[in-house]
């Protein structure tokens, strides 16, 4: 086996035992990159120097019998929305083109401190506002089990290289789907935490109250293992969580017999392809195998969570990028006056969907129509938390097809923005709701394009919600890799 | 027509925290440019705010000394708006859940106590500094401007006056009053000139009696509190020439030009500004409980108000506690009366010679050469009668030159005065004896010669004789 | 329902400086997404707050302790246009 297609867990007990070095994994995913890049395209900027700086220290440190924990050496990629100091980050987009933040995002100096090599940072939609990435200033990426396909959004690039073995881990984000879709679509472990339990400082925001960083992987294990390492309170974001974060580890292979699963009614029918749905249903019997226990629920206001989020998003984020504007960082057009200047940089700076997204939250925020759509959104998504906690009140998890279909076609959905918001209609109300929510793959559809089975829980009930997904994983026994995995010889 | 002026006023003070509203950058005055930044206050991508939680407190403080109940939930909401020197291109500020509300400021303005309401206070962050480059630095020749961001991010606290003040002077006086406020809890150091303490007004014109309000002009750059007054004064004015001509007031922003004394129409925007105001989503609420208000309401120090009150219980005059409060010396006036210096002596000497020193030098109450214990040792001399008034002040001024303790200056310059009755009953005698008709004039009843011999024996002391005493020996000497 | 949107109003409050060209495409965009989007305005909400925040934590600040500022250079060098220690700009229109 190649190296680059171990998980963490494994290539940590390679490097440990001395069979590989932290060195060995760097060139291991330095030579998949080489030859997935042209394809796939999922790296925007590959920091060769600097993870081998940090490869050839964590071997120095481990000889020491310094060792850091299951992270260190071990090669990670990152979304191109989490600021790296020094190293290019432009949130795929033209307005931060040769933007070099002075600083680090919480989450990559604690993937630092446990000894992670920062690989490269990866390509997404256009400030994460899309679910395909096709929404790339800098082109789109493709998907590795199919590259006429896409391979979701917005942390296309995360989900790709995670995929491919480019990277044995990734940290994407997700404000409506954008791990977990990708994930899906790619058949990787994509993980959304407890809203707060990931410090967001470093995180270029799109939709502040939704926005989570989350880790992107080839297995449960080994998404539990990224998530203990970036997650914790942090002084820097106000709006971190304080408690203690979760025990996930004691409970992790308890298995789930007498787990009440509930399958919310309202999110399980209509535009789910069959083989997507077929499968679902397969491994809900497997489950129930498992011993247990599956109910039906209602949760009405889903139905409505798209409309809200589409609402709230836009709303926060038109704020959020207001900053971009030319005055002290990114490139700049020039004008006769500063407006004229920030006018011109911003239409020039933002691609379609930001724009569109920048003016819709800007109206929704306006004077005359701030009730009718941004409070009115606010409190339907009152309505969805509410739900949320009634449910959980009678099950312990609740689970659905992590997205409707599986990858579609490059192009296919780019010309109607309202089909894409579509296919985040599982996703988006554990977003609203701030709860954790995970993507599994579960199987494969007739065309061989993987299919993922989301488990939601309850704040704070990753324990739960992780024990759920190793069992989802053992049972659909998905050890199927992309084509594009292959390569010849192993390290 | 007799017009009524309508005037309210909106206070901005700086906070005197070490760190920003929303990030540890220190809050240096005089830094150099773009030296206190980070990511927060610059606005870059993926920077977050935390408040800062003294700025919180002070607000509160400043609060529960205007009176004002304070909303046991408020949130910060995001001011949405362009400007170049506010890095995200909105501002972090309190909207309908303000920290404090409902409160009042009496203010006396010499022509009986007005009740001035305040509507709110709230906590929101400061911008930064832009300067025009061009002819003359003025915004509208400008050819490029350069920005600073250290200002950005400085806690400022927003203090907004319900529409009850009447007149320039009354503006002034509240203006001055709650600067004496800020200044006594020592939240900022308040200062006009450099922009740590800025006040915009709105003013309206009625019909006296009258209690719709008319169209508001908002008036800004009032850089003192002459300013202040001087530009309500004359926007009034303005205003009343108007109406009286029959015309109307447009509504508009007017920025005052104190060269040219008077008032400017600013630019007139397109549109009223729309600031989509919306509930600050990477802030949490805040939620103040009884018991914090309590423990800040009992470690407020005394107000201005309190402490005239003290003074003028003590005996000092009305005006004198005035001057003692709102210029800075009531610490040095508490210190003397406890080294045992009388109230009024001390009072007098405080809001005579020693306001006109620092008037004249343009100086420092910090920077005084005089201190409690010389204060106390003066007063003393002079009511004791070592000292004669005239030579206390000479005295005085010595003193405040850097040239030692009272005493000391009085000995060096040979100032002390002889109160010793026997030594000056001598000199009485000599001098009555040298003046035999004046002395037979003032026996015959000529009153007003006792004044001339006085004189005769004070140039014959030296002048260091204590007239008082002097005065009552010679019309004790001639009463024979 | 419909809704009726002045999106030259809108591009001007967001300053995007959009031809009239992509008003027009955009307007029509927006149109339709807000008209899916207004659905929420059947729901029943009557006495249902907002939520702000899915966290219900509240008080989180941060003591007035001074923290090491950025390098000056560093920041300077990613400046479109700068003047010394400053950051350069066109003129301002307004005050």
């Amino acid at each position: 086996m190649d190296s680059a297609d171990l998980s963490i867990a494994g290539a940590g007990a390679r490097l440990r035992s001395g069979e590989l070095t932290a060195v060995d994994l760097l060139t291991a995913v330095r030579r998949r990159a080489s030859m997935t890049e042209a394809i796939l395209h999922a790296y925007l900027t590959i920091d060769h120097e600097g993870a081998l700086v940090a490869a050839e220290a964590a071997d120095a440190a481990l000889a020491r019998g310094e060792d850091r924990g299951p992270l260190h050496g071990i090669p990670i990629a990152l979304k191109d929305n989490m600021v790296t100091r020094g190293i290019e980050t432009t949130c795929s987009s033209r307005i931060l083109a040769g933007y070099r933040p002075p600083y680090d995002a919480t989450v990559v100096e604690r993937l630092k401190d446990a000894g992670a090599v920062i690989f490269g940072k990866t390509n997404l939609d256009e400030f994460a506002m899309g679910s395909s990435t096709e929404n790339s200033a800098y082109g789109p990426t493709l998907n590795p089990w199919d590259p006429d396909r896409v391979p979701g959004g917005s942390s296309g690039g995360s989900a790709a290289a995670v995929a491919v073995g480019s990277a044995f881990g990734a940290l994407g984000s997700d404000t409506g789907g954008s791990i977990r879709q990708p994930g899906s679509l790619t058949g990787t472990v994509g993980m959304k935490p407890t809203y707060g339990l990931v410090s967001r400082y470093g995180l270029i925001a799109f939709a502040s109250s939704l926005d989570q960083i989350g880790p992107i992987t080839r297995t449960v294990d080994d998404s539990v293992t990224m998530f203990e390492a970036i997650a914790g309170h942090d002084p820097s974001d106000a709006t971190s969580y304080r408690g203690r974060v979760p025990e996930v580890r004691p409970g992790l292979d308890a298995g789930v017999k007498g787990l009440k699963i509930g399958i919310v009614r309202e999110l399980s029918g209509e535009g789910t392809a069959p083989d997507v749905a077929a499968s679902f249903r397969r491994t809900l019997d497997a489950l129930a195998g498992a011993g247990a226990e599956i109910r039906e629920l209602s949760l009405p206001s889903t139905e409505h969570a798209l409309s809200a989020y589409y609402l709230i998003a836009p709303a926060e984020c038109s704020a959020n990028l207001a900053r971009f504007d030319g005055v002290r960082y990114g490139p700049r057009i020039g004008g006769r006056n500063v407006e004229e200047m920030m006018s011109a940089t911003r239409r020039d700076g933002f691609g379609p969907e930001v724009t569109r997204r920048i003016l819709l939250g800007t109206y929704a925020l306006s004077a005359g129509y701030y009730d009718a759509f941004y409070g009115q959104a606010q409190k339907v998504r009152t309505l969805v938390v509410e739900d949320f906690r009634r449910a959980y009140a009678e099950v312990d998890v609740l689970v659905t097809p992590t997205s409707p279909t599986t990858a579609f076609a490059v192009g296919e959905k780019a010309n109607d923005p309202l089909a894409m918001y579509l296919s985040d209609i599982c996703t988006i109300p554990s977003n609203l709701s701030g709860d954790p929510a995970i993507s599994v793959p579960c199987g494969l559809d007739s065309s061989g394009l993987p299919i993922g089975f989301q488990v939601l829980a309850p704040a704070l009930g990753e324990g739960v919600m992780f024990r759920t997904a190793r069992v989802v994983e053992e049972l659909s026994g998905f050890t199927a890799r992309p084509a594009l995995a292959t390569s010849e010889g192993a390290v | 027509m007799t017009w009524e002026a309508v005037i309210g006023i909106e206070t901005h003070v700086e906070l005197l925290t070490r760190s920003k509203m929303f990030c540890g950058c220190p809050t240096d005055f005089g830094a150099e440019p773009n030296r206190n930044v980070c990511p927060v206050c610059l606005g870059l991508p993926g920077a977050l705010p935390v408040p800062n939680e003294k700025a919180i407190e002070w607000t509160i403080a400043l609060g529960v000394a205007l009176g004002c109940s304070i909303a046991p939930r408020s949130v910060f909401h995001r001011k949405n708006y362009f400007y170049a020197d506010l890095p995200k291109n909105y501002q972090i500020s309190q909207y309908d859940l303000p920290l404090c509300s409902g409160g009042h400021l009496d203010v006396d303005a010499g022509a009986g106590v007005r009740r001035v309401g305040i509507t709110r206070v709230h906590l929101e962050e400061d911008t930064g500094k832009s300067t025009h480059l061009g002819a003359g630095g003025r915004i509208q020749e400008a050819v490029a401007t350069l920005l600073d961001f250290n200002r950005s991010g400085i806690p400022l606290l927003e203090a907004v006056s319900e529409p009850d003040i009447r007149t320039p002077d009354e503006a002034r006086a509240y203006a001055q009053e709650l600067r004496g406020i800020v200044l006594a809890l020592g939240i900022s150091d308040a200062r006009l000139e450099e922009g740590s303490m800025r006040f915009d007004a709105n003013v309206s014109l009625r019909p006296l009696g009258a209690t719709a309000f008319g169209t508001k002009v908002e008036v800004k750059n009032m850089n003192s509190l002459r300013s202040l007054q001087r530009a309500l004064a004359h926007e009034i004015e303005r205003q009343g020439k108007i109406l009286d001509g029959g015309g109307a007031v447009a509504q508009e922003t007017r920025h005052w030009d104190e060269e040219a004394g008077r008032t400017r129409a600013g630019r007139s925007k397109e549109e009223s500004s729309d600031y989509r105001y919306f509930t600050e989503p990477d802030l949490m609420p805040l939620v103040v409980d009884d018991t914090t208000v309590g423990r800040i309401r009992a470690g407020l120090p005394e107000l201005p108000a309190a402490r005239r009150g003290r003074y003028v219980a003590s005996g000092v005059e009305e005006n004198a506690a005035r001057t003692l409060v709102a210029g800075g010396l009531a610490d040095l006036f508490d210190r003397a009366v406890t080294a045992g210096a009388s109230a009024r002596g001390a009072a007098n000497w405080l809001t005579g010679e020693v306001t006109a020193h620092l008037n004249r030098t343009d100086g420092d109450t910090a920077a005084l050469a005089l201190d409690a214990a010389g204060l106390a040792e003066l007063v003393a001399m002079v009511e004791g009668g070592e000292l004669s008034s005239t030579a206390a002040k000479d005295v005085l001024i010595a003193v405040l030159a850097g040239e030692g303790t009272p005493r000391a200056v009085a000995g060096a310059r040979d100032l002390l005065q002889v109160s010793d009755e026997g030594a000056i009953a001598t000199l009485v005698t000599a001098v009555l004896a040298e003046h035999p008709a004046e002395v037979a004039r003032v026996v015959a009843g000529e009153e007003k010669l006792v004044g001339f011999l006085v004189g005769k024996v004070m140039r014959a002391g030296g002048g260091k004789a204590d007239p008082k005493v002097v005065d009552r020996l010679v019309r004790k000497q001639t009463r024979r | 329902m419909p809704v009726d949107i002045d999106i030259a109003k809108v591009a001007r409050l967001a300053r995007i400086g959009l031809t009239a060209g992509e008003l027009a495409h955009y307007g029509a965009q927006l149109q339709g997404i807000l008209e899916h989007a207004a659905r929420v305005q059947a729901l029943p909400t009557e006495g249902v707050a907002p939520t702000a925040h899915p966290l219900p934590m509240v008080n989180a600040f941060r003591p007035d302790e001074v923290e090491p500022t950025l390098d000056r250079e560093e920041v300077l060098a990613q400046a479109p246009d700068r003047d010394g220690p400053y950051f350069r700009v066109p003129p301002f229109l307004e005050d």
